[in-house]
């Protein structure tokens, strides 16, 4: 998920075998996300028989990966080499519209 | 044929019901075959919930993996619950997908480190959201993201102890 930066991004609070030298603060990255009124309709008729909704899947996963992206964006223009304790959350904000949101704190590692 | 368009409503009604419960109930018997065959292949790859490495001095390489699913629930279980939410009590037709979805997405996971050469995982965290449009509108579906941080075993050959 971490795509082609060469920023280390893990949930842990330390990075085994490596000190940390700067706490840089808190950075984060958002998305607000809609599903396409296509796919709705798809995903409505998926839902008669239930089961997994890959087009939603896919949307969250682009979602996220994108407050990823910002976040990775955000802590490179601090100077930071690394983003620790990074967590996620994801609010339904109105039918069919998702926010997610990934945090953690920047750090320079040795 | 005038007593077919008479009962349209009540027909379709029980057409998506028998539907939702053959396709439905076959759906969940396969999912649940593949989570089990697919649990036992990664069963060597460890998920914990606890926040430090066993050993933090040793360097180690750690990525995050992620994996999620959205799954909704069939128009049986829809209507089980609708009737279930009048009594009250256990709702046994969204636990299944429930549970479902969280596996699923901790194989995910656990398939995403595999990726990455990594057979362990700390920090595992689980949330789940309601994606859907709930009531009108949109479709009620949940979405499960599991996420943690996979440790790549050390670049090293490991010391004899």
């Amino acid at each position: 998920m971490a795509g082609s930066s060469n920023i280390l991004v893990s949930n842990l609070e330390l990075v085994p075998g490596r000190r940390v030298k700067t706490h840089l603060g808190v950075v984060q990255g958002s998305t607000v996300r809609a599903k396409h009124a296509g796919k709705d309709i798809l995903a409505g008729l998926k839902n008669i028989v239930g089961g997994e909704l890959t087009a939603y899947t896919e949307l969250m996963q682009e979602a996220r990966e994108e407050a990823v992206g910002r976040m990775l964006a955000q802590a490179a223009s601090v100077g930071a080499n690394a983003v620790l304790n990074v967590r996620f959350a994801t609010t339904s904000i109105t039918a069919g519209a998702a926010e997610i949101l990934a945090y953690g704190t920047a750090v320079v590692l040795e | 044929m005038q007593a077919f368009f008479e009962y349209f409503d009540l027909l379709l009604f029980v057409v998506l019901l028998a539907l939702g419960y053959g396709i439905g109930r076959m759906n969940e018997q396969r999912h649940y075959r593949s989570i089990r065959q697919r649990e036992r292949e990664l069963a060597g790859v460890l998920a914990f919930g606890i926040r430090f490495p066993p050993d933090p001095k040793t360097p180690r390489d750690c990525v995050l993996v992620t994996g999620s699913v959205v799954v909704s629930s069939d128009y049986f279980k829809q209507f089980v619950a609708g009737l279930r939410t009048l009594i009250g009590g256990r709702m046994a037709a969204y636990e299944s997908l429930l549970d479902r979805a969280r596996r699923e997405a901790m194989l995910r996971m656990k398939a995403d480190a595999v990726r990455h050469g990594a057979s362990l995982i700390l920090n595992v965290k689980v949330e789940s959201t309601n994606v859907g449009g709930g009531m009108r509108g949109g479709v009620p579906a949940m979405e499960v993201f599991a996420y943690g941080t996979a440790l790549k075993p050390p670049r090293e050959a490991p010391r004899a102890a």
